[in-house]
């Protein structure tokens, strides 16, 4: 599974949304995401992947976020 | 260390969501959609914070059976205290009439574990007997009341605790990560005429996101902490007493230990957060509504500027 898809799965499950509308360029707020929901998506990716991510305002689209992701992972 | 019993006090003036849309750009809507509050108390007009506490202490002695005069110490929590001197617990202290010593600790909104771990050492010097611990917060004071993100947040409050040698208190973990950035407030500036940075009044500032993931985070991590301290598990435990911050990260934590609504009482509903009178507050509307029995197990958790962090597994 890609990172993107991984994510995707968590959003969808935890915000109760269809995987399938889920897009990489889409921003947290297209998709009815606020501030603290974007910081629990955080950590559970932390939890799930072992990653660090440092929550910033940079954090607008689901692909920064798994650029982030990927880049750790290298 | 025993808690023997808890009182509380409340500010008269009750701010709805509503009346915040007057002088924010917000709605009821959101704010109980994204804190779970609905209501906060705001000091107004005359009352004080050692007023506050002082009435707190007295439902706290009263539920005892006891008198001022029966405190050895008397500890307040408060993240800004009415005057910058004399100490709060002093202008409480004047207030119940007692005579013992008095003492202020600051630990933003954990300030109720880390005066309790302060009293439980004092109650073991066997210097004292008796330990009155005051959580008397006035945030309103503080808060930046253009910041429709923070402001809606807060509310004022005091919290009491007797406080007795025993051995009911079963453990206490504390935490601090000196970081002022993601929470802070700044004291007003004086008039020093030698002094060319004299800081101007500076509302609070919070990250909130920051925040949010570092209370999550470390409530798990000390709650877990201290009941595999005490060899308990969660199923064994009564009460979650967590401070009362955002309904969202209560919400989270509960999910994260699998745990059910009725054991996470709430007051932020209608309270707001009142920093380190959450907790007492909180534990002294239980005991008056008949929620709160003695022998129950509480696993108590706090997380605040600092940044700081406590838990405690209490016998009530």
């Amino acid at each position: 599974m890609t990172t993107f898809e991984t994510i995707a799965k968590m959003l969808a499950e935890t915000k109760d949304l269809d995987v399938n509308e889920i897009k990489p360029e889409m921003t947290f707020t297209d998709l009815g995401l606020d501030s603290l929901d974007v910081a629990e998506l955080v950590m559970n990716m932390e939890d799930e992947l072992g990653v660090t991510i440092e929550i910033s305002p940079a954090l607008k689209t689901v692909q920064d976020v798994v650029a982030l992701v990927d880049e750790q992972k290298k | 260390m025993n808690i023997r019993s808890f009182g509380h006090a409340l500010p008269r003036r009750t701010v709805t969501n509503t009346e915040l849309t007057r002088i924010l750009d917000t709605s009821d809507e959101w704010i109980q959609a994204h804190t779970g509050i609905v209501s906060r108390r705001i000091m107004t007009g005359r009352e004080t914070l050692s007023g506050l506490g002082a009435k707190a202490a007295r439902m706290a002695l009263d539920r005892a059976g006891l008198t001022p005069a029966d405190i050895d110490y008397i500890l307040c929590s408060t993240t800004r205290g009415e005057m910058t001197f004399p100490s709060t617990a002093c202008l409480v202290q004047e207030k119940l009439g007692a005579t013992c010593p008095c003492l202020d600790v600051n630990a933003g909104c954990t300030g109720f574990l880390y005066a309790m771990d302060v009293a439980d050492a004092m109650l073991n010097m066997d210097k004292y007997s008796r330990v009155l611990i005051i959580c008397a917060e006035r945030i309103s004071r503080m808060a930046d009341w253009t910041d429709r993100s923070t402001c809606v947040l807060f509310g004022d409050a005091a919290g009491a605790a007797v406080c007795e040698r025993g051995d009911r208190l079963k453990t206490v973990r504390l935490t601090a990560e000196g970081k002022a950035g993601p929470l802070h407030a700044w004291p007003g500036g004086g008039n020093c005429p030698f002094d060319d940075r004299i800081p101007e009044e500076r509302p609070l500032y919070m990250n909130g996101q920051e925040i949010f993931k570092f209370a999550v985070t470390r409530s798990l991590r000390d709650i877990q902490a201290v009941m595999d301290g005490c060899g308990i598990t969660a199923d064994a435990v009564d009460f979650y007493v967590l401070h009362q911050a955002n309904r969202r990260i209560l919400d989270a934590v509960r999910d994260r230990l699998k745990q059910l609504a009725e054991k996470f009482p709430l007051n932020i509903t209608d309270h707001g957060n009142t920093s380190s009178a959450c907790i007492p507050v909180l534990l002294s509307e239980m005991e008056e509504d008949g929620r709160l029995q003695k022998g129950q197990t509480l696993v108590l958790s706090a997380f605040g500027a600092g940044l700081t962090t406590g838990a405690a597994v209490l016998q009530y």
